[in-house]
């Protein structure tokens, strides 16, 4: 199951509820955490995982071969990015313009360019001392754009998935789906599983930290959910962000519910438009000055407030029933 | 005529309160009248919801295209796909009846319009299409015009967005003789970031003494300064977690970094929000107006000192 915390509005909380989710159901199941805000990355301030593993990502640039090149300009008619341009007697690439989508190199007739590497930014995993799987992309500064990194996280994790589960042997594949079983009934009959009657790593709970905003790498972020939760506070900024980002929850099908951070200041307005919209409310969280203390101090909320771990235990268990349907 | 922008790398610091209350005051100042204010957060363009302007004029934002495949003609080959690199092209979800062919589809939402595809298509089959991808706004607030601009939910070229939002207040400035731009700027350090920083005099960095504010606003001013722009930090809620505070002002202290001020955590700027209002005209004797004066005033000097 594949959670994406996101928010619209910056500093709601998205954070916040990601690592106290990530450390509630961690208490009962494999969970891995996927900091998708890779230009302000911060879970693993709370989560301090051993950030062991590392690979550089980026966008594979045009390389252009001179000797083979005769400047006939077909790679820059096929751009659409005006990346690459054919001056005289010279093909110019620009970095910075290029989105990496391989056309000129396809399109080549002399089949003079080849692709290398460019490095955006790096992506980094390894394990919470909680246990929780960890990665997170880290965008270079000065780079502009951060789907490519998104993109590279999201598939750096399926295949660290698949190669383990590769390496699992066959008989174990009938334990995994009688731990399915067995889960899904001790689910309904609401008793929680303890850590040593986990589900297979496959069955794992993927909790992604979602960047702020409602443009592409949001989407990135949230392609391929199987549920957004989206916090907010109830101020008109958190209302009107949170629109956003719900209407794109929406175009992708994917079911959505609603976190109202620092419930109490501001206004009603958030829960009015929740409940015109259809989109249910699953947890508030008051406006304590105690817990944004701790926060800032670099606590999670479950540590700042244990009460808190039933709580978030209660909204995955919630989650997973709107998820199921 | 000086650009100042307001940013933060970590969201939710504080960015738009202050640029309301910077407009307010400026508005009461000697520089009334003489202010363009721009909103470079596109995706939750806030700025608006404070000033409540008048709207006076409204354009499509053409974001780019996306590759349209034709289903009459396509041969179901899958070349398109194959040299997709943005996931964006799928065989037709639906199973089709027999004797019809399988034609791809593309995702509109994952497309970056790159055209590859209509390159290897063999029939000829795929197009480019032009989409709009947000709206872009000019309007009349009671501090001062207003340039601004919606980024529809999920759409690309965030960066172009705030260049076009950006060219289309300092253009109005330059031909005014107004003396100062206020951008209000994203979060983050990409290319909506980088937009907004292009062209600025000042970076007023909104920093929040948190262990998550504080890393976020080391890349910001990383970001500022690979630009080449003169940044300087304001601490806002710098009583929730006074040892950040401190790591913050001995952080720019030693970057040689400009610390203007220290605004307390208040909740009279979530009530000026609801109200509509800059917390400075809402509550002017209020400790966090009186600390969000005097840092205008600190960094209306330093920009005029500028040359």
């Amino acid at each position: 199951m594949r959670i994406v915390v996101a928010s619209g509005k910056g500093g709601t909380g998205k954070t916040t509820v990601a690592t106290s989710l990530a450390l509630a159901a961690a208490e009962w199941e494999a969970v891995r955490v996927l900091d998708c805000d890779v230009e302000a990355p911060n879970a693993a301030l709370f989560l301090h995982p051993d950030l062991s593993q590392r690979k550089e990502v980026g966008i594979l640039l045009p390389v252009v071969d001179e000797t083979l090149c005769t400047h006939c300009g077909r790679c820059a008619e096929v751009c659409e990015y005006h990346a690459i341009a054919v001056i005289g007697k010279k093909t110019l690439v620009f970095p910075e313009l290029c989105h990496g989508c391989g056309s000129c190199t396809l399109n080549c007739p002399e089949k003079a360019i080849s692709e290398r590497l460019d490095v955006m930014g790096v992506l980094e995993s390894g394990p919470t001392p909680g246990g929780i799987d960890f990665a997170r992309g880290v965008m270079n500064v000065g780079e502009p754009m951060a789907v490519p990194i998104i993109r590279e996280l999201k598939k750096w994790n399926d295949m660290s998935l698949r190669a383990r589960s590769a390496k699992q042997s066959p008989p174990i594949v009938e334990e995994i789906a009688l731990g399915k079983n067995a889960h899904r009934n001790d689910h309904e009959s609401g008793r929680l599983l303890r850590r040593e009657e986990r589900p297979p790593r496959n069955d794992m709970i993927e909790i992604r930290d979602s960047p702020p905003g409602a443009s592409c790498p949001v989407v990135e972020t949230l392609r391929g959910a199987d549920f957004a939760l989206l916090v907010t506070e109830p101020t008109p900024f958190g209302l009107h962000d949170l629109k956003q980002v719900a209407e794109i929850a929406r175009e992708l099908g994917i079911p959505a519910g609603v976190v109202v951070n620092r419930d109490g200041i501001g206004d009603n307005a958030v829960e009015a438009w929740c409940a015109e919209a259809g989109l249910p409310i699953l947890m508030r969280i008051p406006m304590e000055r105690r817990f944004a203390e701790a926060i800032a101090s670099g606590k999670t909320l479950v540590e700042a407030a244990p009460e808190y771990r039933e709580k978030f235990s209660a909204l995955l268990e919630n989650i997973r029933t709107r998820v199921a349907v | 005529m000086k650009q100042l922008v307001i940013l933060s790398g970590k969201g939710g610091t504080g960015k738009t309160s202050v640029a309301a209350a910077f407009a307010h005051l400026a508005a009461q100042s000697g520089l009334a009248g003489k202010v363009v204010l721009a909103d470079a957060d596109v995706d939750a363009a806030n700025l608006e919801l404070v000033l409540q302007p008048n709207l006076r004029e409204e354009q499509d934002f053409k974001g780019g295209k996306v590759a349209v495949i034709d289903p009459e003609t396509c041969a179901a080959c899958g070349d398109c796909q194959a040299v997709c690199r943005f996931d964006a092209i799928h065989p037709h979800p639906q199973p089709l009846s027999q004797g019809e062919r399988g034609e791809y589809w593309v995702d509109p939402i994952a497309c970056d319009g790159c055209a590859a595809c209509v390159y290897q298509c063999p029939t000829q089959s795929i197009s480019m299409r032009e989409r709009i991808a947000g709206k872009f706004y000019f309007s009349e607030s009671r501090y001062g015009p207003l340039y601004h601009a919606r980024l529809f939910p999920g759409q690309e070229n965030s960066g172009k967005l705030v260049t076009l939002v950006k060219q289309r207040a300092r253009l109005q400035a330059l031909n005014e003789g107004r003396e100062l731009v206020i951008v209000d700027g994203p979060p983050g350090i990409g290319c909506p970031v980088i937009a907004a920083v292009s062209g600025a005099n000042l970076a007023l960095i909104v920093a929040e003494p948190t262990v998550a504010g504080v890393h976020d606003m080391r890349r910001v001013l990383q970001t500022v300064q690979h630009f080449g722009v003169r940044a300087m930090v304001v601490i806002n809620k710098a009583d929730v977690y006074p040892a950040g505070t401190e790591e913050i002002e001995s952080f720019c202290r030693e970057n040689g970094i400009e610390t203007v001020g220290r605004i307390p955590f208040d909740l009279t700027v979530a009530s000026a929000m609801v109200a509509g209002e800059a917390v400075t005209a809402y509550r002017p004797e209020a400790a966090v107006s009186v600390a969000i004066r005097q840092v205008w005033e600190r960094v209306l000097s330093s920009l005029l000192e500028d040359k």
